[in-house]
């Protein structure tokens, strides 16, 4: 063994050393966590857990000592909490049932609805496409499958090709449940085998403006000149709304909804502090990121 | 004492090699026991036959159906485009720089390879939604350029830094007395590559192209953004595929623990595992043939 080779080896041996005996001292301590002084139970809507937990996120940033848990398990499992008290504030995708408001009575309290963000769906086009408006019947039957050529409902001769978005994603489940299958979350309607699953709604925006065959949706947050904006009716002898946020405020465009979060009676402390973040210009920015329509 | 000193150190590094070395094994064998352990609950909700032949993945449905019989078509069929494109293309590239190419253009070459593998794949991905998808679309006449050539395409690049770098140093091992020898027989330049460099190292260049193909098929990102992510089993390489990679990519953050779903999704991370790990033995058992000779 060289020498040279030799004091390389004490070398290393020393550094191993000395990280093992002094090493802790590289790193300064963690900062105490601050105190926390109210903690906030949120569930309900699988849609909207990931604007739920985006607001606590930033609502835990203004308010440090308040702790905001979201948890999910769907709009019934929300309420269900909510009336239970075993959470302070239910997001819910739909309105509230009767039998829920019952309950709450029952248990000698209103559950007070409001409005944070709306969820719409556009539905996309390419610009040269001379089709601008269907029916949600004919919406229905191209997703599933079941019209294959843009020729059967009014336009050119050349094949529907269809862009959705992955499985993992609250406006597929949206779109199917509330397009596909007419409202009902569960039936035997699924989007069609061959129907392309878009990674992102860019992704479907980017294929839209390059592709005439093409028929997808998004957001409204997504609408761009790159793409046309298909007009929706209900049914035939409804009238074609083309949505905007207008049209998706007062419920004209079809495919769109309210998203709520409830609360026990008049809110008050963090609850009420939570509820005004949500409703303030950067929580509604932050529906805004996540894809949603904005209430204000 | 200074002798048993260093016995003690040596033995020391030694053993900590040998955990390191093991260690690389017990991390192999931790993670095909988690796969094993989450992804066998599969066959509850599925036969055997049924995950592996079934033709419809609708995963959240209920019940889920749960076939991935297009979804293995779908990660074959876009390696086996990769490998025709990227396989011929890199022999040939490391064949023209270990070879023929001058010295100093050489070097160049070499760190464009490199610059080549440094890429990230969502780079490339985005490259080729923005740009390759519509081009194809346009060029070959198809309903959508989101297909499994596009993926293809996107992989041969990325195969190619693996392939042309691996079958260089393969051709760079052929002995020099073998070329030598040729050319005093009187062979040409050419008839020297073909008949005597292209045999010493072919074992080589095959490992090369098999490292290349595992590199193909467990690409996730750039693939996903280009072939479309279709559940279908594709009647031919111009219509949109989903492979298995992007299949777990897409799902695994939605898929609730206990539900059929996330099992599956395990399963199909085993099924990937089990044929990934076939590719490296092959690239193994050929690089070690090459050695003995």
């Amino acid at each position: 063994m060289t020498k040279s080779k030799r004091t390389s080896d004490r070398a290393l041996l020393l550094a191993a050393a000395g990280f093992l005996l002094f090493g802790k001292t590289a790193f300064p301590p963690l900062p105490a966590p601050p105190q926390k002084s109210a903690a906030l139970q949120v569930k309900g809507s699988d849609t909207m857990v990931n604007l739920g937990q985006a607001w606590a996120e930033a609502f835990v940033k203004r308010h440090p000592e308040t702790n905001v848990a979201v948890t999910g398990g769907g709009s019934g499992t929300g309420i269900a909490a909510l009336i239970n008290g075993t959470c302070d504030l239910a997001e819910s995708s739909r309105a509230l049932e009767d039998k829920e408001i019952q309950q709450a009575k029952a248990k000698g309290f209103v559950i007070r609805q409001e409005v944070v963000a709306l969820d719409g769906i556009v539905v996309v086009v390419h610009p040269s496409n001379p089709v601008g408006r269907l029916t949600m019947e004919e919406l229905r039957e191209v997703f599933l499958g079941g019209i294959k050529r843009w020729k059967t409902v009014g336009g050119p001769d050349w094949p529907i090709v269809l862009l959705s978005r992955e499985v993992n994603s609250g406006t597929h489940i949206f779109f199917k449940e509330h397009v596909l299958r007419g409202g009902k979350s569960k039936g035997p309607e699924e989007f069609a085998p061959a129907a392309l699953m878009m990674p992102s709604s860019f992704a479907i925006a980017e294929e839209v403006a390059h592709n005439e065959n093409t028929v997808g949706y998004y957001g409204l947050g997504y609408i761009s000149p790159r793409q046309k904006v298909v007009a929706v009716a209900r049914d035939e002898k409804s009238p074609f709304i083309t949505p905007n946020v207008e049209t998706v405020r007062t419920n004209a465009y079809p495919i769109s909804r309210p998203l709520y979060l409830f609360t026990r009676g008049e809110p008050s402390g963090p609850v009420k502090a939570f509820l005004d973040f949500a409703l303030s210009p950067e929580g509604q920015d932050i529906v805004v990121k996540t894809d949603f329509v904005p209430v204000k | 004492m200074k002798a048993s000193l260093r016995k003690a150190k040596e033995f020391a590094v030694e053993k900590l090699i040998l955990l390191s070395g093991l260690a690389s094994v017990l991390f192999v064998a931790l993670i095909f026991v988690f796969l094993l352990r989450e992804g066998v609950a599969v066959l509850k909700h599925a036969s055997f036959g049924a995950f592996l032949g079934g033709t419809f993945w609708y995963p959240i449905s209920s019940p889920a159906r749960l076939g991935i019989l297009p979804l293995i078509l779908g990660s074959l069929l876009v390696t086996a485009g990769a490998i025709l494109i990227a396989v011929p293309l890199g022999i040939a590239a490391a064949f023209y720089i270990a070879e023929v190419a001058p010295r100093r253009l050489r070097a160049v070459l070499k760190s464009c390879v490199e610059v080549l593998a440094a890429i990230p794949s969502v780079v490339l991905g985005f490259l080729g939604i923005t740009l390759l998808v519509p081009f194809l679309k346009r060029f070959l006449g198809l309903p959508t350029g989101l297909t499994a050539f596009a993926g293809s395409l996107m992989l041969a690049f990325m195969a190619l830094p693996t392939i042309i770098s691996i079958s260089e140093d393969a051709i760079n091992a052929v002995p020099r007395e073998y070329k030598e020898g040729a050319i005093a027989l009187g062979a040409t330049h050419w008839q020297t590559l073909v008949r005597v460099v292209i045999h010493g190292a072919l074992p080589g260049i095959i490992a090369a192209s098999m490292l290349g193909v595992g590199r193909v098929f467990g690409e996730t990102m750039a693939v996903m953004m280009v072939t479309g992510n279709a559940a279908v089993i594709p009647e031919t390489i111009f219509a949109p595929v989903r492979t298995l990679t992007a299949t777990i990519a897409a799902e695994m953050g939605e898929a609730a623990k206990g539900t059929p779903h996330y099992s599956a999704l395990f399963a199909v991370g085993i099924v990937l595992f089990v044929i990934s790990f076939a590719i490296n033995l092959t690239a193994d058992l050929f690089l070690n043939r090459g050695k003995k000779r």
